[in-house]
């Protein structure tokens, strides 16, 4: 019982994250963009929320049109370019390669080479360490 | 090769500092203001119900040939209730506001200016908050400034008040006296 009762309150966050509206559409394929646009599009009153887990108005607003947008068939491209057109890239999870988000983009590929550059650097020593090389 | 190792050695402390230095300028950065993607752009196609004139539309015409500031603006907001006072200042200094009441109950609206006084011109009803999605806006209050060619020049987020209109409006509503 006890842990049952442990359980139910473990999970308890977890139902509470998920905001659930029902929306209704002609196809499977149109219900899977709906939630691939919805992890894509990021609530601009929360910041750091995509408009599917948000529970602010105007993600509600938000999802409601995007459902109606796909109930047009319009395309994910022109929905995100809706949102980006009027919220800026900020809305956009996916944000576009434009010289400002360069950084972004890049930023992690170049600290990842720096460090794989410097593990290399290290093992080639160690190793001439262990031939017995004169290193310094 | 030891002049070459001592550079080495600096390595990690020049990637702090070039770090410390990226992360610092955006320290104290308001984050909530984002960049109007408006800027510079006709206001987005407006046809909504007047809220006091009953029966009539707000379209785009309203904003040619004067300057304006769009408030945005809700009884549901508590922000827009310590503003309100500064509006009316502004209405009573010749400064042409226009409201939009946004995502609100129409009678709610009429009664919140009935009672403390209406600053608007003129204001136009977004029951349903697309028009707010136009105008990518995510809450209130939110104040545009509008040029008489009824383009977006300035988008501002949060209470308006003397200081933010000395800082932020003031300099483009200059532009006006010109």
């Amino acid at each position: 019982m006890k842990r049952l009762l442990l359980l139910v309150l473990f999970c308890w966050p977890l139902a509470s994250g998920a905001v659930e509206d029902i929306y209704q559409f002609d196809s499977a394929a149109d219900e899977h963009r709906f939630r691939e646009l919805l992890v894509q599009l990021r609530c601009p009153k929360c910041q750091n929320q995509a408009i599917a887990d948000s529970d602010a108005p105007i993600s509600q607003d938000m999802r409601e049109q995007v459902a109606s947008m796909i109930r047009d068939g319009r395309s994910n491209e022109q929905i995100v370019d809706y949102f980006v057109e009027r919220y800026g890239d900020f809305v956009n999870y996916e944000p576009p390669l434009t010289p400002q988000t360069l950084i972004l983009w890049l930023g992690p590929m170049l600290a990842m080479l720096g460090g794989a550059l410097l593990v290399g650097l290290q093992m080639r020593r160690a190793r001439r360490i262990a031939r017995g090389e004169d290193v310094l | 090769m030891q002049s070459r190792k001592g550079l080495w050695m600096f390595l990690p402390l020049l990637a702090f500092l070039g770090l410390a230095v990226l992360l610092a300028s955006g320290l104290g950065r308001d984050t909530e203001e984002l960049p109007t993607a408006l800027a510079g752009k006709p206001l987005p196609e407006m046809q909504l119900p007047s809220l006091m004139r009953r029966g009539t539309e707000v379209s785009n015409e309203l904003f040619i040939g004067h300057w304006t500031l769009l408030n945005v603006w809700a009884t549901w907001c508590p922000t827009c209730y310590v503003e309100h006072p500064y509006l009316i200042k502004l209405a009573e200094q010749g400064i042409r506001i226009v409201g939009l009441n946004y995502k609100d109950e129409p009678d709610k609206a009429r009664e919140y200016l009935a009672s403390l006084g209406n600053p608007y011109m003129e204001v136009a009803v977004d029951e349903s908050g697309r028009y707010g999605i136009d105008l990518g806006v995510y809450g209130a209050p939110e104040t545009f400034v509008i040029d008489p060619q009824g383009e977006v020049v300035l988008r501002y987020v949060g209470e308006l008040n003397d200081r933010s209109w000395q800082q932020r409006f003031a300099p483009v509503w200059e532009q006006e006296a010109q």
